[in-house]
């Protein structure tokens, strides 16, 4: 594609029904969704547990997730990499060089972003309703999910933001991926290839596709979000 | 509750990671570690479907540059790696790493730089006298430095022409530790000279102002050998369907499909193979 205009190298690559684009967006969308799943599903439960828990040490590992929220993604790439390459530890697994990998290292960038966020919400949440929610006998891990639940809208912003960051990175899926044709080629590592390539135009309109994806997911969170709050009477 | 979801979700996630384990070693496609050369100028795009067709063995490839690619190679990390320095592959395999090289292929690297030719290097035909001539001038020139086969052949290249690029390299010696593609992206935006593999420069869209100003010396020969990661080092190589891959590579239908590959009616790579004839 010699097209010179990002824009018009954008729609041609959408209008033209490519199967190799929609592999590469599928990929680009599990890997991501993939991470940001495992990152809720640890980062929530401990993000609300050191919210409400006080013990010696705790501080430092506040300090320490907070610090990894700007991890470089290619040195969780590398350390992933030297995890899972055949000579390393985890090595018999077999898993370099596959979409596995690739969501391994993005679990490591975003988790420490859902967990700082989330423990941030949570610990307001716990100053305000401590009292009232121990008075009631729910207290320790059984206040956790109510906790949770009750600064759902807050949290949004911090699964928007692990999102933003997965979808956005290319320094670890290119080195635990490898950037394969068909196996693990995304949208970021496409755009970089491309622009090895030269083709600058039809790396700015992989570019463009990937900022019109993350518009329409932002979009709907936000949509969803308003549509809850209505149900659930708060005001907006 | 908590705990339960917690335990269940590591549970989850381990069972994941082992399901994709298994299909892995199951399907069995092999992993080339090659070159940003050849995957770029979309060699492997044009050849690896008729060598699927031929074998049902499906290859999955790596672009790297050729130091990183044997790297990939001795942690085991690919079963076979496809690159051009014949100095560094003869290493690899000598230190046991590799099982036997194979040439393949050639192409040549070409003298690329700003049509203005700040250093007056066009027509000349002895690319060691260029480049001194670069390095007198002080003209800007934008090297690899990443370890590639294409850097360690400019750096032989530079020693040719005696110039130490180390001591003299100052303003006008510039690496820019990336592949060849953003390489000559840099050369195209700041009017340098740069050597390139013919591929590469042929398939590249934004030339700018560069074209080629000096080729055909001998000594710009690029030769690509294939190598099958020795299966004595690391047991799990897929070491059948590697040398199936190899075997096809120096056969007559293997080369001739590297003959075929043209990008504007221009062949980019010449087989060579020893084995042909076989």
């Amino acid at each position: 594609m010699s097209e010179s205009n990002p824009f018009v190298a954008a729609w041609l690559l959408i209008a033209s029904g490519d199967p190799t684009l929609a592999g590469i967006v599928a990929l680009s969308l599990r890997v991501t969704l993939s991470a940001l799943a495992i990152s809720l599903v640890i980062g929530l439960p401990c993000g609300a547990f050191l919210a409400m828990s006080r013990f010696p040490g705790r501080g430092l590992l506040v300090i320490g997730c907070n610090a990894l929220m700007g991890l470089p993604p290619v040195v969780a790439g590398l350390a992933i990499y030297l995890l899972l390459s055949r000579s390393g530890p985890l090595g018999p697994l077999g898993l370099l060089f596959t979409p596995s990998a690739m969501v391994m290292a993005q679990t490591v960038l975003i988790l420490p972003i859902v967990l700082s966020l989330s423990r941030q919400v949570v610990e307001d949440l716990w100053e305000e309703y401590e009292e009232q929610l121990r008075s009631l006998g729910c207290s320790g891990a059984r206040a956790i999910p109510t906790l949770l639940w009750d600064g759902r809208f807050s949290l949004i912003t911090a699964i928007l933001a692990g999102f933003g960051r997965a979808s956005a990175e290319v320094g670890a899926v290119l080195i635990v991926g490898g950037n394969i044709a068909g196996h693990t080629r995304t949208i970021t590592t496409a755009i970089a290839l491309e622009t090895a390539k030269g083709e600058l135009a039809l790396a700015l309109g992989l570019g463009i596709i990937l900022l019109g994806l993350t518009l329409i997911l932002n979009g709907g969170a936000y949509l969803m979000g308003q549509y809850a709050r209505r149900s659930a009477g708060q005001p907006w | 509750m908590v705990r339960k979801v917690a335990a269940v979700s590591l549970f989850l996630a381990v069972v994941a990671l082992g399901a994709s384990a298994q299909a892995q070693s199951e399907a069995g496609p092999i992993t080339v570690a090659s070159t940003t050369s050849t995957e770029q100028s979309g060699l492997f795009g044009a050849i690896l479907p008729r060598f699927r067709a031929r074998t049902g063995i499906e290859v999955k490839v790596i672009a790297q540059g050729t130091g990183q690619a044997l790297e990939t190679g001795r942690r085991g990390d690919s079963d076979v790696v496809f690159v051009h320095d014949p100095a560094s592959e003869e290493r690899f395999v000598a230190e046991g790493f590799g099982v036997r090289r194979h040439e393949v292929m050639y192409n040549d690297f070409v003298l690329i730089g700003p049509k203005a030719d700040p250093a007056g290097v066009r027509g000349m035909t002895d690319v060691a006298a260029a480049l001194a001539r670069i390095a007198a001038r002080g003209a800007r020139f934008a090297s690899r430095g990443d370890e590639s086969g294409t850097h360690k052949a400019e750096l032989r290249l530079w020693q040719a022409a005696g110039v130490d690029v180390r001591q003299t390299g100052g303003a006008w010696y510039r690496e820019t530790g990336s592949g060849m593609g953003p390489t000559l992206n840099v050369a195209s935006a700041g009017d340098a000279y740069t050597l390139a593999d013919r591929g590469t420069w042929l398939s590249f869209r934004n030339r700018g102002e560069l074209e080629i100003l000096l080729a055909g010396d001998r000594r710009l020969l690029n030769q690509y050998g294939v190598i099958l990661v020795h299966p004595a080092r690391h047991p799990h190589v897929r070491a059948r369907q590697g040398q199936a891959f190899i075997d096809w590579l120096v056969s007559p239908e293997g080369q001739k499909a590297i003959a075929d590959f043209r990008i504007g009616g221009e062949q980019l790579f010449f087989p060579n193979a020893k084995e042909s004839a076989s």
